[in-house]
């Protein structure tokens, strides 16, 4: 397990060598790119899993044809007039552009190796997968029709946590996720959070870590504060691995690392016994 | 006691000097010094008025802040009555960035947990800047958890910059910490009153705020970020922290406007900082308030509520869509 060693600790682009060609972030092989995805966008060489869109993620996982997406003109709104050195309306219609997506995250409903299940998946390149008032309603409105329909919940988090260009709103949509989780609980349906590279901020303390099973893609890094903003805190070098979806698994934080092309299994085996 | 001031509460400084050595050291039979207080309590009057009723979003964010500020253990003796703190989580140690315990409010017995921070360098040092380690959130929740088996109201107080961003904090699980108090404090079946006293920020606050109420004081700040942590991720500059104040509406007005918070609970002119009795006699008269509104619903109406409190903010729009709720 070298390869996470090397890797710097914020570094999440895809830097693109050309159109054909992927470079690893992390053992830099250059990977040709049909290869890369054919490989579910995990490195060949290293076992690195890059980012990938919502789209591939539920591709990878529902059975074909099975998803039926929900709320998908949910879009997004500029409540509090929020700019920095750039509006944020710009900066949505910037990523709205670049991504094809209406807002950080798709939700629906699928099947998993034959079990229904509402699954939502976080787009990171929207915005750092920031978690806004599009994103809350989203989830708490899937959350809703999992109850009315019997099913069970699946999140795939990456996202750098709550949106700060929709202040206090952004903060409120953890507890507005939450709240909807624990009727969901009380209802005896299974929630599982599966923690993508990378999960961190708001997202992670909340419906993140509240899985009634927490999984994990390896090397993912999941924690509430960035591993930049601790450094800075306590002005020492941080311990090797920390954040790292094989650290918290050893601090008992979350129950399973699983390997993308094992994913849909592991899946649809834990639905079918939760079901039946 | 000595009186901190903020950049721009000094120039009251000097005159509030003048105005305590005179009235403390002149000889009050003197008319010339009578004359003389009369005319610097008029000028300090308007001064007062003139800083302080027309405050930036930072300056606000500073008086949050102020050294001074009543913190929770003050409000609790000066509002509570027969206050028993409680410590420790039962699981790894007592964090003394967060207290609670079970009181008396107005002869009724109460839960009240708040974050809590430290006046001198040692205090500071001790309460961790009001910080908590999952530690503190697990202790808030043993402790409100008792407001919910004994159907005791729960009043929580919101004064922290944050959660602490450290590796025993990250290791110890400060998110799941977190994320499960949000949860449970969904579902307990007693009114629950939170009142951002100071410095409201981001999840580390959140983790003690859902309830029925939600109040903030007059000068208090609630935030998904820190105006500075803003500013250094937005604009590359720390330093932007009065932009980024400005920017993200964190005053408890503003709160007000976009529907998070139920009331803006009044301080005395200055801030709480410079008037603690009177602060805390509007803190006593608004919780008592929203309490006595709250008793009485029934549980299933209260908890249904709640959800609905949360459910609706946020703010986005939805044309006609080919989605299976349609």
């Amino acid at each position: 397990m070298a390869w996470f060693k090397k890797r710097e600790p914020a570094a999440q682009e895809v830097k693109a060598v050309d159109a054909l060609w992927s470079k690893c972030n992390v053992c830099n092989e250059i990977i040709y790119k049909k290869e890369l995805e054919r490989n579910l966008n995990v490195c060949p060489k290293c076992g690195y899993h890059f980012p990938i869109s919502a789209q591939k993620r539920i591709a990878i996982v529902a059975d074909d044809g099975s998803f039926r997406e929900l709320d998908r003109d949910l879009a997004p709104v500029d409540p509090i007039h929020f700019r920095d050195t750039k509006r944020y309306l710009e900066r949505l219609k910037e990523a709205q552009k670049k991504t094809g997506l209406k807002d950080a995250f798709i939700t629906g409903k699928g099947n998993i190796q034959g079990s229904p299940v509402m699954i939502g998946v976080f787009d990171f390149s929207f915005l750092g997968g920031s978690l806004g008032s599009v994103v809350g309603e989203k989830i708490a409105r899937m959350v809703e029709k999992a109850m009315e329909e019997r099913v069970g919940v699946i999140i795939f988090s990456s996202s750098g946590g709550a949106r700060m260009q929709e202040g206090i709103l952004s903060l409120m949509q953890m507890a507005k996720t939450t709240a909807a989780l624990s009727l969901l609980r009380r209802e005896r349906l299974p929630y599982i959070s599966v923690l993508t590279d990378p999960t961190t901020g708001g997202v992670t303390a909340s419906f993140g870590m509240l899985g009634d099973v927490i999984m994990a893609e390896p090397g993912a890094l999941i924690g509430f504060a960035g591993p930049r903003v601790i450094k800075e805190t306590i002005k020492t070098d941080l311990p090797p691995g920390f954040q790292r979806a094989e650290y918290l698994l050893k601090h008992g934080m979350i129950d399973l690392i699983v390997e993308r092309r094992k994913l849909k299994g592991v899946l649809g085996r834990l639905l079918g016994l939760f079901y039946h | 006691m000595v009186r901190h001031y903020l950049d721009f509460e000094r120039p009251l400084m000097e005159l509030e000097r003048e105005y305590e050595e005179l009235q403390r050291f002149a000889p009050r039979d003197d008319p010339r010094v009578q004359t003389r207080l009369k005319k610097l309590q008029r000028r300090l009057a308007k001064l007062r008025q003139d800083i302080y009723s027309q405050l930036t979003p930072w300056q606000r964010t500073q008086l949050s802040r102020h050294i001074d500020r009543p913190h929770t253990l003050d409000y609790i003796q000066l509002v509570f009555e027969d206050f028993i703190e409680l410590h420790g989580d039962r699981r790894f140690m007592d964090d003394p960035a967060m207290v609670g315990g079970i009181a008396r409010l107005d002869g009724e017995t109460v839960i009240v947990v708040g974050h809590q921070k430290g006046r001198d360098v040692k205090e500071m040092s001790f309460r961790n800047f009001g910080m908590p380690h999952p530690e503190g959130y697990r202790k808030a929740l043993r402790i409100m958890e008792l407001g919910a088996r004994f159907k005791k109201p729960i009043i929580t107080m919101i004064d922290t910059p944050g959660a602490y961003p450290g590796v025993g904090a990250e290791e110890r699980g400060q998110s799941e910490a977190i994320a499960h108090n949000l949860r449970e404090m969904a579902t307990f079946p007693v009114p629950i009153v939170v009142v951002v006293i100071g410095e409201g920020g981001s999840g580390g606050a959140l983790a003690i705020g859902v309830g029925d109420r939600i109040l903030m004081m007059e000068n208090a700040i609630y935030s998904v970020i820190s105006p500075e942590g803003c500013a250094a991720i937005l604009w590359r500059d720390g330093t932007k922290g009065p932009l980024a104040a400005e920017a993200l509406k964190l005053t408890a007005m503003d709160l007000l406007k976009l529907g998070v918070i139920d009331e803006v609970i009044p301080e005395p002119l200055g801030g709480a900082h410079r008037d603690w009795q009177g602060a805390a006699s509007n803190f006593k008269e608004a919780v008592l308030r929203h309490l006595g509104e709250l008793r009485d619903v029934p549980e299933q109406r209260l908890l249904l509520e709640r959800y609905h409190r949360f459910r609706r903010i946020g703010a986005f729009t939805q044309e006609w869509g080919d989605d299976l709720a349609g």
